[in-house]
């Protein structure tokens, strides 16, 4: 049995605390009112803030609103109506920089949350591949699974009050949720996203976030009540439930995960879609997740508690982190280079809005989770050092919350991003609670699955 | 000048394996080990240096990126930089997605192929080349040790081997050493 170090537990709670601050904190200084935003403007008007305020003003002047995909529209055709009125265009501006500043808080908080939400449900569609394909190298990091899916609970309750939020209009973070943009008589009207409305309206979008949620939870809660029972069992009979449960979870998390990269992201862009989306999120999940599990079994075995994890295991799950990069590059270049070439105007927004307001992550992105793992995995010999796997996984995973960054900020906050205290505040909060639910779980029963069918060749797995 | 070679020749690789640790322990040479399939973990008990064609194919690999690179970045840009559907051709990063494509083919290319001719000019295969197969049987069910006779007693190394089990021991002058 695992117990918890008591320092761990402080570790998580500090990391909450402190993160708790800076999210409060971000609240607390995002403007309420565009005389507020036109002072912050004036006082980052030199130091760090000069470049921003460049962007801002070539942006007030810029006839390229419809490339901002979301809140633009609704300011272009307000500018549009008083094209001529240079005081309207100027207040106008100074709203629209509200509206973004208002999200980023929100914006923080909701990527930070998706990020280990994503965490712990790729480990559960791993955790299910598993069981499903009957691997024989996997069953002694089951429990570490277990574990880190402890967490999926915890996040869908969050994220699901941060969707009510957003429904109720607390926030304004998905911009197809005014009601305004689907009503033909008002000067609002966004008639692309009125055509979309019967997909993407308040209701039927949270009873999909229920239903998805709820779906991946009940698998969680069965197959581990299940693998926890089969540890007494005296047949195969729940090891035989859990393989044929996994087999349903993974139909229904393909068509889930694929509806709710629709739903929880490319909504942010309301305007722009693209087919392989559900794809990329999916491995940016995976290679996250794998990434969970390597990292958390080294530091687990570092205390001495994975007696049967050796070397053999890391390089298996290190060859995994190592193919998902590239299979999360793959699907990110498909889509990008698709679109580059075609250049149609609607679909190549996404992409102008990202290489000109997001360029260092944009691309940055592509070192750190292609480059860097790709040269560090690539030999065989590598893999199986543990302190490099851990290194490379710090790097995967920073690249894969740029990745959500940059999929979810542009549409919510537009240029007026920064890594600042709401993300840093953010992420601690969340990796504090994914630590303490994490580890606190592992606590709960012992870390070596029983009587597992495959636990022999699991424990005797050599490559 | 005539050496002698011991064949030793067993018909169970679980058997071969042993009888491979029980020679190597006893510090006798063995020549050759032939085999009609990969016996996994032969190479670890004969204590054979691992292999580095990983590393040639990493190097090819990067040989055929440098090509692709270079050759588009000619063709495309430097040497008729022609607008072509509206494709940026002013410099090759501008243009560069489109090139992605074959900047990994060749990659492949270069270092599966070049990784392949290695593998045959390292292991000494080639169209008409003579087989080395001393025993046909090795090819199909059987696996044969062979053992340098040296300056070791005869008799005894032939004992010692029939203790590991060996099928069929078979003492071959060589006609001339090689």
């Amino acid at each position: 049995m695992y117990t918890l170090p008591s320092k761990l537990k402080l570790f998580a709670i500090i990391f909450m605390v402190v993160g708790a601050i800076g999210i409060v904190s971000g609240f607390l200084t995002a403007p309420s009112t565009t005389a507020e935003v036109k002072e912050m403007m004036a006082s980052h008007g030199d130091g760090h803030g000069s470049d921003q305020s460049t962007a801002e003003e070539s942006h007030s002047t810029n006839e390229n609103h419809n490339a901002e995909g979301n809140l633009g529209d609704e300011h272009a055709q307000v500018a549009n109506e008083h094209g001529e009125n240079a005081h309207d265009s100027e207040e106008a501006h100074l709203e629209h920089t509200l509206h973004q500043m208002q999200n980023r808080p929100w914006s923080a908080l909701y990527i930070a949350c998706l990020f280990f939400l994503f965490i712990a449900l790729g480990t559960l569609a791993f955790y299910g591949i598993q069981y499903a394909a009957q691997a024989g190298w996997s069953p002694v990091l089951f429990r570490v699974m277990e574990g880190i899916t402890a967490y999926l609970p915890v996040a869908s309750v969050i994220l699901f009050v941060l969707l009510l939020l957003s429904a109720f209009h607390v926030n304004h973070i998905f911009h197809w949720m005014d009601p305004e943009l689907v009503d033909p008589n008002s000067p609002h009207y966004d008639k692309l996203i009125a055509g979309k409305s019967g997909w993407l309206n308040v209701p039927f979008f949270l009873i999909r976030a229920a239903i998805f949620l709820a779906g991946w939870n009940l698998y969680r809660y069965f197959s581990r009540r299940n693998s926890i029972k089969q540890d007494a069992a005296d047949d195969n009979s729940w090891f035989k439930k859990n393989f044929k449960m996994s087999a349903g979870f993974l139909v229904f998390f393909i068509v889930t995960e694929s509806m709710m990269s629709w739903d929880w992201i490319m909504s942010f862009d309301p305007h722009w879609f693209s087919t392989l989306f559900g794809w990329y999120v999916f491995a940016g999940m995976m290679v996250s997740a794998i990434t969970v599990i390597a990292m958390v079994s080294i530091i687990l075995k570092k205390q001495g508690y994975l007696e049967f994890v050796n070397d053999s295991h890391i390089h298996d799950l290190a060859k995994y982190m190592f193919g998902f990069s590239i299979f999360w590059t793959y699907l990110w270049f498909s889509q990008f280079m698709l679109i580059w070439y075609a250049n149609i105007p609607e679909e190549v927004t996404y992409f102008v809005t990202r290489i000109e307001d997001y360029k260092l992550p944009f691309f940055g992105m592509l070192v750190t989770n292609f480059v860097f793992p790709v040269l560090l995995l690539m030999n065989s010999d590598y893999k199986r050092v543990n302190w490099f796997v851990i290194l490379t996984g710090v790097v995967i995973l920073a690249g894969q919350y740029i990745n959500l960054f940059v999929m979810v900020m542009p549409g919510t906050v537009g240029t007026s991003w920064f890594i600042g205290l709401p993300e840093i505040g953010s992420i601690l909060f969340f990796f504090g609670l994914f630590v303490f639910v994490v580890f606190t779980a592992l606590t709960k029963a012992p870390l070596l699955a029983k009587r597992n069918p495959f636990m022999k060749e699991s424990k005797h797995y050599h490559y | 000048m005539a050496s002698k070679t011991i064949h030793a020749i067993y018909n169970d690789d679980d058997l071969l394996m042993q009888a491979v640790k029980q020679v190597r322990a006893e510090h006798y040479h063995i020549e050759e080990v032939y085999t009609p399939f990969p016996v996994h973990g032969l190479d670890k008990v004969m204590g054979l240096a691992p292999t580095r064609i990983a590393i040639t194919s990493f190097m090819y690999g990067l040989v055929g990126l440098t090509v692709a690179v270079l050759m588009m970045n000619f063709i495309m840009i430097e040497d008729w930089p022609q607008n072509i559907g509206g494709k940026p051709s002013f410099s090759y990063i501008e243009n560069m997605p489109a090139f992605v494509p074959i900047m990994f083919e060749l990659t492949v290319f270069f270092a599966a192929h070049l990784m392949v001719i290695t593998f045959y000019m390292r292991s000494k295969l080639w169209p008409f080349k003579k087989a080395e197969n001393p025993d046909v049987r090795t090819t199909d069910d059987h696996f044969l040790m062979a053992i340098d006779a040296g300056s070791h007693d005869v008799k005894k190394l032939t004992k010692f081997l029939y203790d590991t089990g060996a099928m069929e021991i078979s003492l071959i002058e060589n006609e001339e050493d090689h």
